[in-house]
């Protein structure tokens, strides 16, 4: 397999690098991991280093593995081979300190939305009330606490499961393609309030998506999977400061960076 | 201002939307019932010129009476209290041996893999059959009726909780999961609250065949019970007291099973299905 390493990749590698010299603590590390099933390969040999903080998007096409990935280092999964540490701990288990948002709300229906958002809390009621109550607030949910699954929209639904998620305050957030059910405007509203959530907590947060724009719009780098099994082919680092102009020069450069990436998906021999 | 006043056109228009379902539930019971009533007075009037001979078909006014005087005399009420407590008893019995060997099944694929063979090849048998068994072994009082009445609620129970804990999505459980809950927490938090539904059809369904097996059970050898009225009006050619039994069986039968859809409907509120 013949992996052409662009100047860009070049460069942002050793940008990223430069992060780990200065001596800042790694969040999270993956090391070699891989996983197959049934004895083929989903994901192979991925090295990952997240700083606290970081919003690291993990970008490619279908079936690649990154939802594999994802699950992997949520402890969900965890028939892989490699080592994933989490504060510098091997972790091989769901960890406390990781919350997930999937793909679909996944609300538990005989749950209305204020016990939903109070699932994961543990501790006295009052206080578990006036954490979900405020974290409803924040999701633009206030008054909607009664309402069961089956009365949300989709994007209800979805607020509500960021809610859950954010309500117990993980260190580290887990996206698997968080906003790909939503209509383009409830995408970019929650967009932004991922970023609010970001300025006030400063959550490091993995994205994984298939919308490039999405992760040029949120993601201070962005790690591009390629190929079956899926292997880490690039990383571009996004600079520009936030809050991001969605049609700005500077991203519409990386999108085509990217879109070049992977199209080397067709050029490479197999 | 304006927002009280939208608030109370709301309420208006909530309670007119009320009403109307309300309208609408009446029409379909009036409509529904048009035949029967139709189909009754045929029935009483053929009675009464005598196209219909007493001894074999009474008219729906004498069924009414035979009713009312057993219940003047206290009999319905007992023979009504033996046969309900019998379906009771058996269907509690029942019911808890589903309950304890139908989540033991669910959660644990090693109990099934040892278990369902058997419970799947005991199915295969109709349950009437056990019967001469039955009475064998515990005679023709009240032990051999009720465990009767409870193999009959067992297997549809059984079958319903073994296949709504195997429905559980995935994916819930991995929600909680996701926030460390242990194997206790996981069935108590969500395992059950969502196997539920299809508990409750069980259980509906059970209740409705312990009212077949009661009687069957008191057909084989009661000397109370609405069972009971039905070989008594046989061997004593009286046609209105086998009638009077069987619109009782009808009666009550449709009785406990609303009872239950009241709870399904109470506890189910949360479930997302088209609305009835
Ligand atoms: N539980 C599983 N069992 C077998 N194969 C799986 C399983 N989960 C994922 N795969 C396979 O792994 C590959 C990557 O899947 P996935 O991680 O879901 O891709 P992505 O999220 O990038 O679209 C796919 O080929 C898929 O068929
Ligand atoms: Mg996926």
């Amino acid at each position: 397999m013949v992996i052409k390493i662009t100047r860009t990749t070049i460069a942002s590698m050793a940008r990223s690098h430069s992060g780990l010299e200065s001596g800042e603590k790694m969040t999270l590390v993956l090391n070699k991991v891989s996983r197959s099933f049934d004895g083929v390969a989903a994901v192979k040999d991925v090295h990952l280093k997240v700083e606290k903080g970081e919003i690291v998007g993990l970008l490619g096409t279908s079936g690649c593995g990154k939802s594999t990935l994802l699950r992997t280092i949520s402890g969900l999964d965890t028939g892989y081979d490699g080592v994933i540490e989490i504060n510098e701990k091997t972790s091989k288990q769901v960890n406390e300190e990781t919350g997930f948002i999937f793909q679909e709300p996944r609300l538990l229906p005989w749950l209305n939305v204020l016990e939903n958002v109070m699932f994961g809390l543990e501790g006295k009621r009052a206080e578990k009330l006036d954490k979900a109550n405020h974290i409803l607030q924040s999701v633009g949910l206030a008054g909607k606490e009664n309402l069961y699954p089956k009365e949300l929209s989709g994007g209800m639904a979805q607020r509500v499961a960021i809610a859950r998620s954010l309500v117990t305050s993980p260190e580290i957030l887990l996206l698997d393609e968080p906003f790909s059910a939503l209509d383009a405007f409830t995408k970019m509203q929650l967009q932004d309030f991922l970023l609010d959530v970001w300025k006030k907590y400063h959550t490091t947060m993995i994205l994984v998506t298939h919308d490039i724009d999405e992760a040029l719009y949120l993601c201070d780098r962005v790690v591009i999977l390629r190929g079956q099994p899926g292997e880490i082919v690039e990383e571009l680092k996004v600079e520009e400061a936030r809050p991001r102009n969605r049609g700005s020069e500077q991203l519409a450069q990386l999108k085509s960076d990217i879109l070049t990436a992977l199209d080397l998906n067709k050029q490479s021999v197999y | 201002m304006a927002k009280i006043e939208a608030e109370i056109t709301n309420k208006k228009v909530g309670i007119f939307r009320k009403n109307k379902v309300v309208i609408e539930k009446l029409n379909t019971i009036l409509i529904g019932s048009i035949i029967p009533i139709l189909l009754i007075t045929v029935w009483e009037l053929l009675s009464r010129i005598g196209v219909f001979p007493s001894y074999q078909l009474p008219a729906p006014t004498t069924i009414l009476n035979t009713i009312y005087e057993m219940g003047l005399d206290g009999t319905l009420w007992s023979h009504i209290g033996v046969t309900t407590y019998r379906v009771f008893a058996g269907f509690l019995i029942g019911t808890g041996i589903a309950v304890v060997l139908g989540s033991f099944i669910g959660f644990y694929q090693r109990a099934e893999r040892l278990f369902d063979p058997l419970i799947q090849a005991f199915r295969s048998i109709p349950s009437l059959a056990w019967v001469p068994l039955f009475i064998l072994w515990m005679g023709i009082g009240e032990p051999s009726k009720i465990t009767m009445i409870a193999v009959g609620v067992f297997f549809p129970v059984y079958l319903n909780i073994v296949s709504g804990i195997h429905g559980v999505d995935r994916k819930l459980i991995e929600v909680g999961k996701m926030y460390g809950l242990s194997t206790f927490q996981l069935i108590r938090r969500i395992i059950l609250p969502a196997s539920l539904p299809s508990f409750l059809v069980g259980l509906r369904s059970g209740l409705g065949l312990g009212w077949m097996f009661v009687v069957a059970a008191e057909l084989m050898g009661a000397s109370q019970g609405l069972g009971f009225l039905l070989t008594f009006g046989q061997n004593m050619s009286q046609p209105d007291v086998i009638l009077a039994s069987i619109i009782l069986f009808a009666l009550i039968g449709k009785l406990t099973d609303w009872l239950l859809k009241l709870l399904e409907q109470r506890s189910l509120q949360w479930q997302d299905r088209i609305q009835d």
